[in-house]
């Protein structure tokens, strides 16, 4: 199956593009996703910030499971205001 | 009234958007981009939202504050983009019956809005920019975060 990933602010910096599309193994979850990107971005692994996670723009937690099609984001530290 | 835009802000608009009979108070706050931080000097600042889920976190801390106090209306709305100096990058209004409602619903929002709306700020300095939150240092893998901080 597939999901959507969009990166924004440092992320979208780090990894060079603001939207991509993975596949994933059936029951992956958010966390295990993360980690599958660090493999395929060598450049998010020093990544060493609070990141939350939101699924279909609700908040999840890392090991909430993925479904076909979802919109996945790794939230930076949010700063707005 | 929820909103991201690239747009500059007008607190007018908001303010006649809570107008209402049954208000005693409005209270409003801008938030604007100050030219120093940290010691260093700022040049400009630009923020970038994931906008459909940004609005989605604005109306959440709005419905959060009409739960809290009794509010009449309430309007948040966040600009994205670049933002010069002095301009205004979040303006926010809330009527009530009553003034202290609306002061205390008015700082809820603005304060809950940097916590959990995603929406990012970046620095620009005369040598460099930094993206604001980024450089604080907690371990990733949550199996190591300590628990409650």
């Amino acid at each position: 199956m597939k999901v959507k990933v969009k990166f924004f602010a440092a992320l979208r910096e780090c990894v060079g593009s603001s939207e991509i599309t993975r596949e994933i193994g059936e029951g992956s979850t958010v966390g295990e996703l993360w980690e599958a990107l660090q493999r395929d971005y060598p450049k998010l692994t020093p990544v060493n910030m609070a990141l939350l996670y939101a699924v279909n723009r609700d908040y999840v937690n890392t090991g909430h499971v993925l479904q076909d099609e979802d919109e996945v984001v790794f939230v930076p530290p949010v700063s707005g205001g | 009234m929820f909103r991201v835009t690239e747009k500059s802000l007008d607190l007018h608009e908001l303010i006649v958007f809570v107008s209402s009979p049954m208000a005693g108070a409005i209270a409003t706050f801008l938030g604007t981009a100050r030219n120093h931080n940290s010691g260093r000097r700022v040049i400009s600042l630009e923020y970038e939202a994931y906008p459909e889920m940004a609005e989605r976190e604005l109306a959440r801390v709005g419905e959060e504050a009409r739960r809290r106090w009794d509010v009449e209306r309430i309007a948040i709305v966040h600009r994205i983009g670049p933002v010069q100096i002095s301009e205004v990058s979040v303006a926010i209004a809330v009527s009530a019956a009553h003034r202290h409602e609306a002061f205390e619903a008015c700082r809820f929002a603005i304060e809950e809005l940097k916590k959990t709306v995603p929406i990012w700020k970046k620095e620009v300095f005369e040598d460099g920019e930094i993206w604001i939150g980024t450089q604080s240092e907690r371990p990733l893998n949550p199996a190591t975060e300590p628990k409650n901080g």
